[in-house]
């Protein structure tokens, strides 16, 4: 017979506000098994949960029902108070009688009546709970950092210099991201390359850190703590021991007219390339496909003039697997295709071009060497169009968030025009200028006062040419809508910040989830922004959704710690409220019948197949069996098995029908 | 032979009578038959979603009722101000089921909302447009700038139909038939509208900066799909002509025109002698048609 003790919360007047506590506590006095009942002002507190641990010891309780808030809120506390009294603590159990009572109703008979009924259901409940124990799980100290913009390389430096092994896996030849690619940054003013390349340099050369560039995750296994991660090192079709990074097979490839991406088709490249003088590693990759040899056959240019022999053209692609404990996503973002803005004429007017295309003109590794010349002519536009909002707030054409770096970037981009062309004009279109930041507002402030950047508040409907201007024309709110044409020699548009194209198909891969527009989606928007719905996989940077750098870094030290806190222990602590399938003696081993509706079902690929075997090792029977490292006990299984043969611990059938009956008042 | 629902609206029987003389010779040409709406009434146009939306739902309600009375569930509708008030109406009465058991109760006719309105483009594109090439026979071999207007293409979230900024369907038909369409910078800027009759001064600014700018890029014929922007434009030439102060006699047709002339049939079927701005074209090469530019790169 259970000794089940009841605590009856007021919660301040959360509760007590509309539920007669008193006469709750009374009422589930009378109720069977129960042995001690009591209601208290705040049973959370130091001073409640003495009480109730006090009580377990005086009345030899066995099982504890608070009634009081969510279990979401405090069923930690009160199972840990019951924990510290003797009790194994899943004996402890809550009724919501807050969320789900005083909350959402008025103050009558009625409510406390309901109030009782929640707390006699749990009581029937708790009477047919088994005590669990908690699960362990072995770790596995490496974590897997996907990307290797600045997130990926702060989050794997951060990682690492807590003492654990980071594979970093890039995808392109080099590591360094977007930020890379851009002149300087706001609201300083520095340069991007200045403080990013020692961070890359730091990354290849940290003993706790393995990089792979070239290489894509090919699939994931397993579960936090235990990953198995499959790696596809694409082919460079070198040898990288043996290449010194001379450079001299990049001088030398004929094929030169390959637009370069690293330099937004503004500058050209080479079939054997490194993207950018400061990437890391700087050792070339051959693209296959511009490539003469690998194309029509011929050539091999590169192999011939390297000193060291280290070309490879036979190299295949390379799967390596590797076990890890954790994996930070940091691949980031990309930018709205041109055929997005056909009244901006983008891909139609050679001198309309992006922000990041604007970035690689200002920069002083650019294809102009920091010089601003239009991409037509090479003359120095002499006025200016920036566009903000291209594309962003856009509920017409499908993206209604904001991109949110863009207004920080076009003021900067309109300073630093200013800054190399003295007597040149910017104009800006903007709709709002959202500058929330540490020092932004003032930048912004210093682009419109000291850099005499023209705002005009107001949306651009086209942009064409004529007689060689690109004419740019728009309302001006502020002036009453009045239309405005501005004569423009290059036009910048701050296009949309938007999801990788292969985002999806990642996810998907990794079993995490992502929004409408792609973007990876956190376990909960404020108190979990680094974690995903999967546990052990984290996000960092704008795969989440557009971030400028401090917030990416941010985010990136953020799952690192995740990671490190993770990996401080040695064994993994898991709630043991998972599925199991039940096991009897033979000749049935278990009730389960091997239909396998619970293996489609389960959406964290806890099901496995387990065969029975006789002695001679034929297979008698194939059952279902639940890894109980990955289930996260949601209970879809337990519905879907149409032979009961699944039971969820802590929420068994038993107790649901217990539950029921005691609503209906059997 | 094909036989859909025609709705001529107000402007088809008066002004723009070569509209819809055009329209049904085309049709006729592809084999198919354009049967007017029996007892037709006013789409209500501008005036009637100014004053009062029940009234401005109930006028197109009827027409559609009828339509689907008279088991016509594909309707052309080639005037580009009655297509909006035809679609915007199917739009709302689809949206809200309670205002359209209103809307029916005021014209006290039953309507399910399934009327498919097509425009002009729509019509010859669903219809006529895989048949085209193949019929024409005097490629329209001319630098054409296509002008759509404001209401062909606008608002496009209920219209759905092409590129509300840079629209490219009429283009891709007059390519089609063998001419080059240019590209240019007012395609869909607004002609002056309504404004033709009390503030001519505003048309023929308007008005004046879209041809302007099909002149100076070389347009020999400006192609429109709408009775009101054909007004504005040909009608209003003398006005246009004092405020660009210079004669520009470059001739305004209706697509359905354009396409008419490619496939063969003369010029009186499709009543180009009832333009303002005389229709006049160069001879040309028949067999050359001109080359095709000015496509804009997108990307898959």
């Amino acid at each position: 017979m259970a000794r089940v003790g009841v605590f009856v919360c007021h919660c301040g007047e959360n509760i007590s506000a509309t539920v007669d506590c008193e006469k709750v506590a009374k009422e589930s006095g009378d109720l069977n098994s129960v042995v001690f009942s009591t209601d208290y002002k705040y049973m959370c507190s130091d001073p409640g949960q003495t009480l109730i641990k006090e009580a377990i010891k005086e009345h030899k309780l066995d099982r504890v029902v608070v009634a009081a808030c969510s279990p979401r809120m405090h069923e930690p506390t009160f199972r840990k108070a019951c924990s510290e009294a003797g009790m194994n603590p899943y004996l402890c159990e809550m009724a919501n009688i807050r969320e789900h009572c005083s909350w959402v109703h008025p103050k009558s008979e009625e409510t406390t009546a309901k109030a009782g009924d929640l707390v006699r259901t749990i009581v029937e409940k708790v009477k047919k709970n088994k005590p669990l124990q908690a699960i362990k799980v072995p770790i596995t100290k490496t974590a897997i950092v996907i990307g290797g913009g600045v997130a990926g390389i702060q989050s794997a430096l951060d990682i690492a210099n807590c003492g654990h092994k980071v594979i970093m896996v890039e995808k392109q030849p080099s590591i360094g991201g977007h930020m890379s690619q851009l002149s300087e940054t706001f609201p300083t003013l520095d340069c991007s390359q200045c403080i990013l390349t020692p961070r890359m340099v730091e990354v290849a050369q940290h003993p706790n850190i393995t990089l792979y560039t070239y290489a894509e995750i090919e699939s994931v296994d397993g579960f936090i703590g235990n990953f198995k991660v499959k790696i596809r090192r694409k082919s460079k079709s070198l040898d990288e021991n043996l290449c010194t990074g001379c450079g001299l097979c990049t001088t030398k490839c004929p094929k030169k007219k390959i637009p370069n991406e690293f330099e937004r088709g503004l500058g050209n490249r080479t079939a054997i390339y490194v993207p950018f003088p400061q990437a890391v590693p700087n050792k070339p990759v051959i693209d296959r496909e511009n490539c003469n040899y690998y194309q029509k056959g011929t050539c091999k240019v590169c192999e011939k003039v390297c000193p060291v022999q280290a070309i490879r053209f036979d190299q295949e692609d390379q799967i390596i697997e590797v076990e890890a404990g954790a994996l930070v996503v940091c691949t980031g973002f990309d930018v709205l295709k041109p055929n997005f803005f056909p009244e901006y004429g983008y891909g139609k007017y050679k001198d309309v071009i992006d922000g990041l295309q604007f970035e690689r003109l200002a920069s002083a590794s650019g294809p102009t060497k920091g010089e601003i010349r239009r991409p037509s002519d090479g003359e120095i536009p002499k006025k200016i169009v920036f566009i903000a909002c291209a594309g962003s707030r856009d509920p017409a054409k499908g993206i209604e968030y904001c991109s949110k770096i863009c207004c920080m970037y076009t003021a900067k981009h309109a300073m630093l025009y200013k800054h190399k062309v003295h007597d040149g004009t910017p104009y800006v279109f903007y709709m709002d200028i959202r500058a929330g930041g540490k020092m932004y507002e003032e930048f912004v402030r210093r682009a419109i006062v000291e850099d005499d950047t023209k705002y005009i508040r107001g949306r651009v409907s086209t942009v064409f040419e004529r007689n060689g201007k690109l004419i740019v024309r728009g309302a001006d709110t502020l002036m009453g809508a009045q239309p405005v044409e501005i004569e423009a020699d290059m036009v910048v548009l701050a296009s949309a910040g938007v999801s990788n194209p292969d985002s999806e198909e990642l996810a998907q891969r990794l079993h995490v989830s992502y929004d409408a527009y792609k973007f990876f989606a956190e376990a909960h928007p404020k108190l979990k922004p680094v974690e995903t719905n999967t546990a052990g996989i984290f996000l960092a940077g704008a795969c989440q959704a557009p971030k400028d750098i401090p917030e990416s870094v941010a985010a990136a030290s953020g799952a690192a710690v995740k990671v490190a806190a993770l990996f401080s222990n040695s064994e993994l602590t898991r709630e043991p409220v998972v599925a199991e399938v039940n096991r009897q003696a033979p000749p049935v081993f278990s009730t389960c019948t091997g239909c396998f509706l619970c293996e489609k079902v389960c959406p964290y690929q806890a099901i496995e197949r387990e065969e029975i075997k006789d002695r001679n090792g034929n297979v008698i029977k194939t059952l279902a069996r639940i890894n109980k490292g990955l289930c996260q006990g949601c209970g879809t299984c337990v519905a879907l098995c149409r032979v009961k043969a699944i039971d969820l611990h802590g929420f068994s059938n038993q107790q649901m029908y217990s539950e029921v009956m005691a609503l209906l008042n059997f | 032979m094909i036989r859909l629902g025609f709705y001529p609206g107000c402007s088809m029987e008066g002004g723009a009578r070569e509209y819809q003389e055009s329209v049904i010779a085309l049709a006729k040409v592809f084999d198919i038959e354009l049967i007017q709406i029996p007892d037709w009434n006013c789409c209500g146009a501008t005036a009637a979603h100014n004053l009062n939306k029940e009234l401005s739902l109930s006028l197109p309600t009827r027409i559609l009722a009828l339509a689907e009375k008279n088991e016509l569930m594909d309707i052309v509708v080639p005037c580009a101000a009655c297509y909006s008030r035809l679609t915007v109406t199917n739009h709302e009465l689809n949206k809200d089921k309670s205002l359209a058991d209103k809307v029916c109760d005021v014209i006290d006719m039953p309507y399910s909302g399934n009327v498919n309105v097509l425009n002009i483009i729509q019509f010859i594109q669903k219809y006529i447009a895989d048949k085209l090439e193949e019929k024409v026979t005097t490629p329209f071999n001319y630098n054409v700038a296509c002008y759509y207007g404001c209401l062909l293409v606008r608002p496009n979230g209920i219209l759905k139909f092409d590129r509300p900024e840079d629209p490219q369907t009429m283009d891709i038909l007059v390519k089609k038939a063998g001419g080059n369409a240019i590209d240019w910078a007012y395609k869909a800027e607004c002609c002056g509208a309504g404004m033709s009759v009390s503030r001519t001064d505003i048309v023929a600014r308007l008005s004046g900066n879209i041809i302007r700018d099909a002149v100076e890029r070389k347009a020999e014929v400006l192609a429109v799909a709408c009775p009101m922007c054909h007004s504005n434009l040909d009608m209003r030439r003398p006005e246009i002509n004092k405020f660009l102060k210079k004669e520009v006699d470059v001739p305004v047709l209706y697509i359905s025109q354009i396409l008419g002339l490619a496939v063969g049939l003369d010029a009186k079927t499709l009543g180009l002698q009832r333009h303002m701005v005389a229709v006049n074209l160069p001879e040309k090469k028949a067999e050359q048609p001109a080359p095709i530019t000015n496509t804009i790169k997108t990307e898959a």
